[in-house]
């Protein structure tokens, strides 16, 4: 009879006891590596934390930048982001669900939707920086938009769409299929059964994904520096076509100079930014238990 | 007569499947022959327009695609008339900024794979057995503590670690190293390898949980131990999970920008010392762009030569990554 070849990879024919020495030694790495992360986090939470918290103040949040570090603060850079945001959240929002409700609700299972998820998978892996220099090449130049809000948010737009449409497909899939069968039943066309049907059923979900694309795209640097977003602006935009700032410019700025004031101010920036993000993230979840328990 | 009913009933079938997941074809379909006289069928606006509408919409991010190869392609033509293709991918030395210029990539790939490969080297066996332990050792309970650990680390922006890594891994790193330069590509190796840590044990993971807990229990049964059943069965029959998982975080080191332009530096050169200055593929990027490049300049083109190429090593990992999936998946029932 043939030893299984799992037994003689793992050393099955060793004695017991050095046997389970070496899974509990092995158990203790795994745990070990494990909490890599976690000790990685504290770092960098009491890093920025010690540095920066200093530097925060009502002034820091309601100055424009400047020359001097104590009187430079993120009052565009947090203006822009505002404005970043209310552009680009209805416009990925309305597209990204409509995709999505196309590919779930309407499209035909056949080849053109393999192909147009093929390609989902694909964006989604796609450098955001690439993104930019679309966004510069097309919004920047042929659109004729120059450096403005609406470069920027058209991109972001771009950015973000594939994580919408994912999630939004996510959350049209867990919908029950009694539940469009009923309204159909009753008489519905199929417009009506997903307005008025599926999409509220799937709301929760959709907004838990809307959330964290948003949560992202606040994040994004890269492709905001490709569309040439200006890292020093010192007043805040009026309109979408004005020139602009993003806090995570401005915090890329500062930690690019060598003075310590200045990487303070990077600190403090960075604790904002994250407390955005953070609190943006608790919502996510907080929505997603809500659904989760049927509510 | 039993062939053909289940003949009928499979046409039956894929007709339906065919119509899409809500399948009321019947009812879509008025054909003069149905319609019942006296009885107008009602055609609500909108019916037939929101399909059209949302099908746009769809293929619009097929269009995105399209648009980043176009736009990426037309520019690195253009770049390449003036300068041959065969000097960009082999040339050793990268200048395009000073006179002379030199307009060869390899410094910049050899910058941004040192960085990633430094990132991969920490990351990869760090999130496995991060993957390893949530899927096959931990209690519940310490799962709980770590997930959302892990879902944190995931959304924090990249600028974020740029900023770890030049204000706190660096003067680490030079304690231990007194050669390392201020901007040092390890520097942005270890910031790299825990923001791609997340992606690689949480898409791992998943890809050990899906195997069936049967399999473990057969092992179990035979008297193996949790590294045993880990290690002899689970790891076995997730290869293509955890491999993809692998090769995505690679794709998104070979990628990422804002770490290595605050932490890596602007050396663009030759080097497999991980205690250098280097630069890599994006962190030009983001030097060029914050310049005042004029539209049409042999410096603008650059860009998107460099961002085509970059593309293309990141679509191929990305591909692979999916092929390795569909290959070796086993499928369980």
């Amino acid at each position: 009879m043939a030893v299984p070849r799992v037994a003689v990879a793992a050393g099955v024919m060793d004695r017991p006891a050095a046997r389970r020495r070496r899974d509990r030694l092995a158990h203790g790495l795994f745990l070990a590596a494990s909490l890599f992360g976690v000790v990685a986090l504290a770092l960098l939470l009491a890093g920025v934390a010690l540095k920066g918290w200093s530097a925060l103040s009502w002034t820091f949040l309601t100055s424009f930048p400047s020359r001097f570090p104590q009187q430079a603060g993120i009052r565009s850079a947090v203006g822009g982001s505002l404005w970043l945001l209310v552009l680009t959240g209805p416009m990925v929002f309305v597209w990204g669900v409509g995709a999505a409700i196309y590919l779930e609700e309407y499209a035909r299972q056949g080849r053109l939707n393999r192909i147009i998820q093929a390609n989902l998978s694909n964006l989604a892996g796609v450098p955001s920086i690439v993104y930019g220099l679309l966004g510069l090449a097309l919004f920047v130049r042929v659109l004729a938009l120059g450096r403005s809000l609406l470069a920027g948010a058209l991109t972001m737009t771009l950015l973000l769409l594939p994580l919408v449409i994912v999630a939004t497909q996510e959350a049209i899939r867990a919908v029950p299929k009694s539940l469009r069968d009923g309204a159909l039943a009753l008489g519905a066309t199929r417009w009506q059964t997903v307005r008025l049907v599926v999409l509220p059923a799937a709301m929760p979900g959709i907004l838990t994904g809307m959330i964290l694309a948003v949560s992202r795209g606040l994040g994004e640097t890269a492709p905001l520096i490709a569309i040439g977003a200006l890292a020093f602006v010192a007043f805040t935009p009026s309109s979408p076509l004005d020139p602009f700032t993003v806090l995570p410019i401005q915090i890329f700025n500062w930690t690019s100079r060598p003075q310590e004031a200045f990487r303070e101010l990077a600190a403090a920036g960075i604790l904002v930014l994250l407390g955005v993000l953070l609190a943006l993230n608790g919502l996510a979840a907080w929505l997603r238990d809500r659904a989760g328990r049927g509510a | 007569m039993m062939g053909v009913d289940l003949k009928a009933g499979a046409a039956a079938g894929q007709d339906l499947g065919a119509e899409g997941p809500v399948g009321e074809s019947g009812r879509q379909a008025p054909g003069p022959s149905l319609s019942v006289p006296g009885r107008r069928r009602v055609e609500r606006p909108g019916e037939r327009a929101v399909p059209l509408v949302l099908a746009l919409f769809g293929l619009a991010s097929i269009g995105t695609t399209a648009g980043i190869v176009l736009v990426l392609v037309t520019e690195a033509v253009a770049f390449f008339r003036h300068v041959p293709v065969l000097e960009f991918l082999t040339g050793t030395r990268w200048t395009p900024l000073f006179v002379p210029r030199n307009f060869g990539v390899l410094p910049l790939v050899n910058g941004t794979l040192l960085v990633a490969a430094g990132a991969a080297l920490v990351a990869l066996p760090v999130g496995l057995a991060t993957a390893v332990y949530l899927s096959e050792y931990a209690p519940t309970r310490v799962r709980r503590g770590l997930k959302p650990v892990l879902e944190v680390l995931a959304g924090v922006p990249t600028v974020v670690y740029g900023y770890f890594a030049l204000t706190l891994v660096t003067p680490a790193l030079r304690a231990v190293f007194p050669s390392a330069g201020v901007f040092n590509a390890a520097s942005a190796s270890l910031a790299m390898a825990v923001m791609i840590l997340p992606m690689v044990a949480s898409l791992s993971e998943d890809a050990m949980r899906a195997v069936p807990d049967s399999l473990r229990q057969g092992a179990f049964a035979l008297g193996a131990t949790r590294l045993e059943v880990a290690t002899g069965v689970v790891l076995p029959a997730a290869f293509s999970g955890v491999a993809a998982a692998c090769l995505l975080a690679v794709s998104r080191a070979v990628g990422e920008t804002m770490i290595v332009a605050i932490a890596a530096g602007a050396t663009a050169r030759l080097t497999w010392n991980p205690l250098d200055s280097v630069q890599t593929m994006t962190g030009y990027l983001v030097q060029v762009s914050l310049g005042d490049t004029p539209h049409g300049s042999v410096e603008y083109q650059t860009l998107f030569a460099v961002g085509l190429l970059l593309f293309v090593m990141t679509l191929f990992l990305n591909l692979a990554a999916r092929a390795m999936v569909g290959r070796f998946r086993q499928v369980y029932r």
